[in-house]
């Protein structure tokens, strides 16, 4: 048996990738837990805004790409993505005002809002493929690794090797720092708590002196900054293919589901959840079943689902724990 | 305000207003050529084609929507199911596929089917914290079985003559035959996804079914041994005669002569107009069952749970059970269409089903029709598919007029280049409009 | 104006709770902007909410309804279930839009003005239903009432909490999870927190123990004492009507009988038909 090597190749191949995976999906799902909670409706719309919000950070790369300007070892991605933030939320803030804000004042039932969030989905797809094309683009540029095979090989010694990737290590960095001060920003502030009590009762929120249409815009722009945030580091983490944004729309939503609609910290524990599954499902545990039990040489792979059905993990996810907990895992507003 | 809105919207004109611009858009594209239109009646038949199949599948889409209130995000799903019909069905049978793992695959198949259920049992049986555990644990045996009987079984299918099949082929039987089966595919899939998700504490459905439509088309791209995954099938036998067929008859050689056309374009016209026809036949005979099935006591009782779901429920009515056997319908239907556009196309190309263009498209389409009324969701989806398939035409168009006074550059480049997108944008912006401006739709539910 | 004029055919019965959220849904169209505050009718009462008329669609609730109150004073509104008593309240509060009628408080016409402006105004609602935040602590429900002061609220908290010890004890704890009695008193704290000038109660006392009630009313002669002007719905109508200054009897969306509590109640004919001999 040999323990050592297990665990680095289960770390190497499933706990980075999947915790990298599982703070996209946590970021995404935020937004959509978010616009749930107190706009009361899911939003068809939010891969595309991950999508277009990338877009706009991947032409800004460029741009201060050609200027010369760079991070030296960081993506300059990173220094787009604020102001990728600030414009994707101009935009995402005039739908609102274009398209949602009537909803709002005619008291549209929710479903509504569904529905116009499909046109919404329609129309900016269409701009990200106007603005960018629909081919796969890789816009990570700096260092590639913090901590690579040969490195960690020469190390520890070990057979099994270890990397690191810096877009990785970001991801996990921006998102525990967004997390954190979002849920800050809940618990702590004015702002937060009028958010999470327009989301508990409109009227009385309203009854308080809370500016509705105040919360909502905070909320898009939350949301919004958000799923850039998510969709960059995505893209960052594999690449850029406007498609893609649209199928993880599945995963985001089975974990906002998962964890509960309407509670952002389920919203997190749900995209862990559905990540460490998805990769743990389509990972083929050969090699670690051979560390663990010398000897043994099975004659498949030992993965239990090929990568192409990686969607339907969370699906099964989704439909177990509506089955055995129909409120998620923490309790969400749907019941 | 909106309720004088409501009260013009039900003009009894509508309808034929509609249907006459339909007519126009079709003569014009048919007998006219220019920047717009391409003057070609072989290209306004095929839009027709394509515009009677989007019908059926909004009107699949109606029943469930219109008369149930639920919502199918997974609409491209049961479409692809529908479309393995006719593969299914009615292509050649392989020589040797059957035997070199037919019925491993379907014993496979039983095995996790009674899994499922075994789990299912097991589930409602128990108790407390056992409940998850013991159902899990039954489910994790079944999938070893159901693996070492299906993974075998997959290998020596494919290995059978893998260049030109590799897939477990067809029956043989007529293709007209097909289609029904795609409907009770599609149906099947539905009853197991209804059962899951309706009427638990409340409906999950859309999410669920935007699920299974995902797996349902990533199980047709993978799994080539049922109909060859991503390398496509071609070769679908056809309900009406082939081109070169005709255009080898004197006969009909000397019918075109009459038309005064050439027999390459009167023999594609010829197919066209008889597919056209079939589809008519289907469409109508469908809008016919779904007025009659609207007007039973059946379909009373249906708008009786829509409109007071929980009045209905007080009076004793199964609102989950008719929910269930609303959607089934409404997956049916759409299943019928998969397999109807898989016959049109002689082709079943899992790659293609898009879930922008047949799940969210037709949903445009039923909204902009007019939800609740068959006839607004039939020309609705007429209507919509048009402009989609023109939009290809006429955002390049438009563009170039748009970008005449800028400067040449990657810009404009880039701008030319990317302009058949623009139909993305018209639809979103026509989706909006109706539902900002028209929210019942263009021929409203009366 | 219903659902169904902007559901495309009306909502159908969507309860599918994978894309709609209904919990917490408001009735109130918050993206209304206030109108103009004009000068009102001098030597006019404290709230003076004259001749409303209106309703939720095409029916009036309110065929011409006048509610008064001065300065420190309690007035109560009584009648019959469906009377028009919470329409008249959320008429006060602009949460409602009237045909016909003016609301002035304090000398000024605030007709045009919406609920969240109200609230700056001076004004403080106790909804009859729904009338707290129930996923958040009992303290975060007192911040939340506060949300308009910009000064330091601690020490209007710290009355809250000695005028309801009961609740001082839960304040970490999530309001949907206390007692219906209790649950009324974070209600009233809540709106005292932007200390009002009138306090508006809707059925303060609506599933409330007898001591518990009595003791409410006790807290509300006290608030009143502060200089607070009080109007108050309440079915226990005899209890009510003995502290009251004011009474209505209110009667299909019109006033019936207008006096004093004390009046009232020794008036036969109101108590045989509306406080049950
Ligand atoms: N949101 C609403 N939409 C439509 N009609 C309403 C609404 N709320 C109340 N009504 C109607 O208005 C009328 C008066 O209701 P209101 O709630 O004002 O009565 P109330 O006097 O407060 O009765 P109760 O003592 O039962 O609280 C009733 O006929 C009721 O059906
Ligand atoms: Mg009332």
């Amino acid at each position: 048996m040999d323990i050592a090597n297990a665990l680095v190749a289960i770390l190497n191949f499933v706990v980075i990738p999947a915790a990298a995976y599982g703070s996209q999906l946590a970021l995404g799902a935020l937004g959509v837990t978010l616009i749930y909670g107190i706009l009361r409706f899911s939003n068809f719309a939010h891969g595309d805004t991950m999508a277009i919000g990338t877009a706009i950070v991947i032409l800004l790369t460029w741009g201060l790409q050609s200027m010369g300007v760079n991070l030296g070892p960081l993506p300059t991605a990173l220094l787009a993505l604020p102001i990728g933030i600030a414009i994707t939320s101009g935009l995402v803030l005039l739908t609102d005002r274009l398209v949602y804000r009537h909803y709002r004042r005619v008291r549209a039932d929710p479903i509504v809002l569904v529905m116009a969030s499909t046109g919404v989905m329609f129309v900016m797809n269409g701009l990200t493929r106007l603005l960018i094309g629909v081919d796969e683009i890789r816009f990570d540029d700096g260092a590639r690794f913090l901590i690579s095979v040969q490195q960690f090989k020469a190390w520890t010694g070990l057979t099994e090797g270890l990397a690191l990737r810096l877009s990785q290590f970001i991801t996990l960095a921006v998102a525990a720092v967004s997390c954190w001060a979002l849920f800050r920003f809940l618990n702590r502030t004015r702002s937060g708590k009028a958010m999470r009590a327009y989301s508990d009762n409109e009227d009385l929120a309203l009854l308080s002196g809370i500016d509705p249409e105040r919360v909502v815009r905070l909320t898009w722009i939350i949301a919004t900054a958000l799923a850039v945030m998510a969709g960059t580091l995505y893209g960052l983490d594999k690449s850029f293919k406007a498609f893609n944004y649209f199928q993880i729309l599945l995963p985001i939503f089975a974990a906002a589901i998962v964890g509960g609609l309407g509670s952002p910290t389920g919203a997190v524990a749900g995209g862990f959840v559905i990540a460490f599954s998805e990769v743990a499902v389509t990972y083929p545990w050969k090699k670690i079943a051979g560390y663990l039990v010398p000897g043994w040489q099975p004659d498949g792979l030992l993965q239990l689902l090929s990568t192409e059905y990686k969607f339907a993990v969370s699906f099964v996810i989704l439909i177990v724990v509506l089955l055995f907990r129909p409120t998620g895992l923490f309790r969400g507003k749907s019941f | 305000m909106s309720t004088n809105r409501q009260s013009d919207a039900a003009s009894p004109w509508r309808a034929p207003a509609l249907l006459a611009v339909l007519v126009i858009l079709f003569l014009l594209e048919g007998g006219v050529s220019n920047a717009m239109f391409s003057g070609s009646w072989n290209s306004a038949l095929g839009i027709l084609n394509m515009g009677l199949l989007s019908a059926i599948m909004a009107l699949g889409v109606n029943i469930t929507w219109g008369y149930g209130g639920l919502f199918n995000a997974g609409v491209v799903g049961f479409l692809a199911l529908g479309g393995l019909a006719p593969v299914l069905i009615s292509t050649r049978t392989i020589p040797g596929a059957w035997a070199a793992g037919g019925p491993g695959v379907l014993l496979a198949l039983l095995v996790g089917l009674v899994t499922l259920g075994l789990a299912a049992v097991v589930a409602r049986r128990l108790s407390g914290a056992w409940r998850f555990w013991a159902a899990l644990a039954v489910v994790a045996i079944g999938f070893v079985i159901y693996r070492e009987l299906f993974d075998p079984a997959v290998v020596a299918i494919e290995a059978n003559n893998p260049a030109q099949a590799g897939n477990i082929g067809g029956l043989g039987l007529p293709v007209l035959l097909s289609w029904p089966v795609g409907g009770l595919l599609a149906a099947a899939a539905a009853w197991g996804v209804g059962k899951v998700a309706l009427g638990l504490r409340s409906d999950y459905l859309a999410i669920a079914t935007l699920g299974i439509g995902e797996i349902i088309v990533a199980v047709m791209r993978n799994e080539g041994w049922l109909a060859r995954g991503v390398l496509n099938m071609t070769g679908i036998p056809r309900p009406v005669p082939y081109e070169l067929n005709l255009q080898a008859d004197p006969g009909f050689q000397a019918r075109a002569a009459g038309w005064g056309m050439d027999v390459a374009t009167a023999s594609g016209i010829w197919v066209k107009l008889c597919y056209a026809g079939l589809f008519v036949a289907v469409l109508l005979a469908l809008v016919l069952l779904s007025e009659l099935a609207l007007r039973s006591p059946w379909g009373r009782m249906m708008r009786a749970i829509r409109d007071n779901e929980t009045a209905a429920e007080a009076m004793g009515k199964h609102v989950t059970r008719r929910h269930l056997q609303v959607f089934i319908i409404g997956a049916a239907v759409i299943g019928l269409a998969g397999a109807m556009m898989v016959t049109l196309d002689g082709l079943l190309n899992p790659g293609g089903y898009a879930p922008l263009r047949y799940t969210f498209l037709v949903w445009v389409m039923v909204i902009v029709g007019g939800s609740g009324n068959n006839w607004g969701a039939v020309l609705g989806a007429i209507l919509i598919w048009c402009l989609w398939i023109k939009a290809e035409v006429w955002g390049p168009a438009f563009m170039k007029l748009v970008t005449t006074a800028m400067e040449p550059g990657p810009l404009k480049a880039q701008l030319l280049e990317s302009a058949p997108h623009m139909r993305f944008v018209a639809m979103g912006l026509v989706l909006l409009l109706v539902l900002r401006f028209a929210p019942r739709g263009l021929v409203p539910e009366r | 104006m219903s659902d169904e004029d902007h559901g495309f055919g009306g909502h159908r019965g969507m309860r599918d709770a994978s894309i709609v959220n209904t919990a917490g849904r408001g009735t109130i169209d918050g993206t209304r902007r206030s109108g103009a505050v004009r000068p009102g009718v001098a030597a006019a009462p404290f709230l003076a909410a004259r001749d409303m008329r209106g309703g939720y669609g095409k029916a009036d609730i309110l065929n011409g309804c006048t509610i008064t109150v001065d300065r420190g004073q309690i007035a109560v509104i009584v009648g019959p279930n469906g009377a028009g008593k919470s329409t008249a309240m959320k008429a006060i509060f602009g949460m409602l839009d009237l045909r016909e009628g003016s609301v002035q408080l304090d000398g000024t016409d605030i007709s045009a003005l919406n609920p969240q402006d109200r609230v700056r105004a001076g004004m403080g609602f106790v909804p009859q239903t729904a009338n707290v935040f129930p996923s958040m602590t009992v303290e975060e429900n007192l911040q939340m009432g506060a949300y308009i002061r910009e000064d330091d609220f601690r020490h209007t908290m710290d009355q809250v909490y000695t005028l309801f010890p009961a609740v001082a004890a839960k304040r970490r704890q999530a309001a949907g999870e206390l007692s219906g009695g209790q649950r009324q008193q974070v209600a009233v704290g809540r709106a005292l927190m932007t200390q009002p000038k009138l306090l508006m109660l809707d059925e303060p006392t609506a599933g409330v123990s007898p001591i518990v009630m009595d003791e409410l009313f006790d807290r509300i002669i006290e608030i009143a004492r502060t200089g607070i002007s009080i109007l108050m719905v309440e079915q226990n109508a005899r209890q009510a009507l003995e502290i009251a200054d004011l009474g209505y009897v209110l009667v299909q969306g019109t006033n019936r009988y207008t006096d004093t509590g004390a009046a009232l109640l020794a008036n036969p004919e109101v108590r045989r038909t509306f406080l049950g001999g």
